[in-house]
């Protein structure tokens, strides 16, 4: 009986079966199988070629001892609190400036987007040539008389990470702009005309009443920012090849760099894992109260 | 481009209607108010076009020049010498072709990784709106998951997969690891919009006798054109800029324009050509450049879609 109905179920929708092979490998095979693998190899002793000897949790007590990766969660720490912080204020506020039932609107909006265009490679040595304290922004400003001046973040490893935060911002606020102004635009024009009524100042109203009505929009903002801050690499890698000395490492730099170069691949495996937990911190949470309070309310 | 409606007044006064923005009225053209609004606003995008307006400015001087003048200084002598000698005789190693070699990888990479992802996760969304089978939600719930997962953390068993197919390291290997990474925002989008459209259109087609793939080619395709666009914008730039997956699956010969770029403005050898360096930045950054300003709306539409991928 069996027997004739799993061939008549297998073969059911078999185009749709067919046309969804792509997702299902990808999904099984690199996604799941591939992050399954990194992890299990994370706890070997893995050099040049991936060997399984399992030696515990040596990678991880070597890569929470290696200064470098040290430096590198630090300078994360940094650029992510700049990230998160600047581009959610500065993407709101230009927001809510082009909100304002302005002309050349649409103008505005190209130029504060354009950015978001470029790679971070391009982003990156822009910026690199900006900074330049030879010949960019410092030597203008000594040359206009204060001869003192010292504006040179690229070349100065204590400010070095701030310097790729000017970069990153320039390039990301747009988006956040944009994410920001249709939440504006989704809001309902009579709540602006109730506040106008109650005499409530502009500020106040988009500081107690706005902002909070645009609660799910910041939190998927925030995710994405957040989701972006784990992933930097290439802008670093540009701008200052994580230079002077390893002062603007950053993880993923971390983890090609030990995969691809040293030749070490335990070390690249575990800090890779490193970055899907934290990834795991901010993603589960945020998917829990998305989608998990809908469920029981 | 996308300002173009705003310089006609009545079509801008429509469109701001349609749109529907908050917030107080303008009063007088001259008020403090809009001193101020229009003031922030214009400072603001001198700060954002400065970057464009150097590269620009110093791609086009001389190097005596640029080491006695000041960066933001308009040219005294124009020169397009740097742009020739960006396109066709910059170094990176041993190549001495300029990025010509990098440009036309770029091309060889996007276009069949463009088609290929969209192929894929345009059935693949058709299939998931209108072609439910069981298990296929699982599938597409693991799938949106693991776009948040880091590359880094899937980049060496792909390695692994890639050598023992045997096209690691070629072109046609970099254009499949696109196409599985490009997956997943690609699938959300097209599945969506197929799930938005008259479930009626379906059913009958069905009654008519059309199949899968009847219907996916005389029917949705037709009137789906327009995410079309949006997920070719969206794969176009985000193929274009990518880097990561460029150094990590080329070699130095199929190497994209970004990588190539990378090595040569930040090479150690030699004497650094600013003016070059820029040239060429721009040239790498022209293509998704162009595609943002022809684009405009549609480009919005995209990146509204492809945040979500984070």
């Amino acid at each position: 009986m069996s027997n004739s109905e799993r061939p008549n179920q297998l073969f059911r929708n078999l185009n749709a079966k067919i046309a969804s092979i792509p997702m299902i490998l990808t999904a099984l095979v690199v996604f799941v199988g591939g992050t399954a693998w990194t992890v299990l190899y994370s706890f070997t002793n893995s050099k040049l070629l991936p060997r399984l000897s399992f030696v515990g949790l040596d990678q991880y007590h070597r890569l929470w001892s290696t200064s470098r990766w040290l430096v590198s969660i630090e300078n994360l720490l940094i650029y992510g609190a700049i990230s998160l912080v600047f581009s959610l204020v500065i993407g709101f506020l230009l927001a809510a400036l082009l909100d304002q039932k302005i002309r050349f609107e649409d103008t505005f909006r190209t130029i504060f987007l354009y950015p978001f265009a470029l790679s971070f490679i391009v982003t990156g040595l822009v910026w690199q040539w900006l900074l330049n304290p030879d010949f960019g922004v410092q030597r203008v400003v000594r040359d206009l008389g204060w001869t003192s001046f010292s504006f040179d973040p690229l070349y100065n490893s204590s400010i070095v990470i701030y310097g790729i935060s000017i970069a990153a911002l320039w390039q990301g606020t747009g988006l956040i702009m944009c994410l920001m102004l249709a939440g504006l635009r989704g809001i309902d024009e009579d709540i602006w005309k109730a506040a106008r009524v109650d005499g409530i100042p502009a500020w106040k109203t988009y500081l107690f009443i706005i902002i909070p009505m645009m609660r799910p929009v910041f939190i998927t903002t925030l995710v994405i920012i957040a989701a972006g801050i784990v992933k930097v690499y290439d802008l670093v890698v540009a701008q200052t090849s994580g230079g002077p000395g390893i002062a603007s490492e950053v993880p993923a730099k971390y983890v090609y760099d030990y995969m691809f170069f040293a030749q070490n691949l335990g070390q690249g495996f575990a800090a890779s894992t490193m970055m899907l937990l934290s990834v795991v911190i901010v993603i589960v949470p945020w998917a829990y109260l998305e989608f998990g309070g809908k469920k029981r309310g | 481009m996308a300002d173009v409606a705003s310089l006609s007044p009545g079509a801008d006064a429509l469109r701001r209607d349609a749109a529907g923005p908050s917030g107080p009225k303008p009063r007088h053209v001259l008020s403090r108010r809009n001193i101020f609004l229009y003031g922030t606003l214009i400072v603001v995008a001198l700060y954002y076009l400065l970057p464009l307006y150097v590269m620009i400015v110093t791609s086009l001087k001389g190097m005596p020049e640029i080491r006695l003048g000041n960066i933001f200084s308009p040219p005294m002598e124009i020169t397009f010498e740097p742009w020739v000698k960006a396109w066709a005789t910059a170094c990176t190693g041993l190549n001495c072709d300029g990025l010509s070699r990098g440009f036309w990888n770029s091309v060889r990479i996007t276009v069949p990784s463009v088609l290929l992802s969209i192929a894929i996760a345009s059935v693949n969304g058709y299939a998931l709106a209108n072609w439910r089978f069981k298990g296929a939600d699982t599938f597409f719930i693991i799938l949106i998951v693991g776009a948040f997962i880091p590359y880094q953390v899937m980049i060496y068993p792909i390695v692994i997969i890639l050598r023992e197919i045997g096209i690691y390291g070629s072109l046609t290997g970099l254009v499949i690891v696109h196409s599985i990474f490009g997956m997943p925002i690609l699938t959300l989008l097209f599945r969506n919009y197929f799930t938005s459209m008259p479930e009626e259109l379906f059913r009958a087609a069905r009654v008519d006798g059309a199949g899968f793939w009847g219907i996916y080619l005389r029917i949705m395709l037709p009137m789906s054109l327009p995410i079309f666009v949006v997920a070719i914008i969206l794969q176009v730039t985000g193929i274009w800029n990518d880097f990561l997956f460029g150094v990590v699956y080329t070699r130095p010969d199929t190497y994209p324009m970004t990588v190539q770029l990378n090595n040569i403005v930040n090479s150690v050898q030699g004497v650094k050509e600013y003016n070059v360096n820029m040239a060429a930045t721009i040239l790498t950054g022209l293509v998704p450049l162009i595609v943002y300003f022809v684009s405009g709306k549609l480009f919005v539409r995209g990146i509204a879609a492809g945040a979500v991928k984070g």
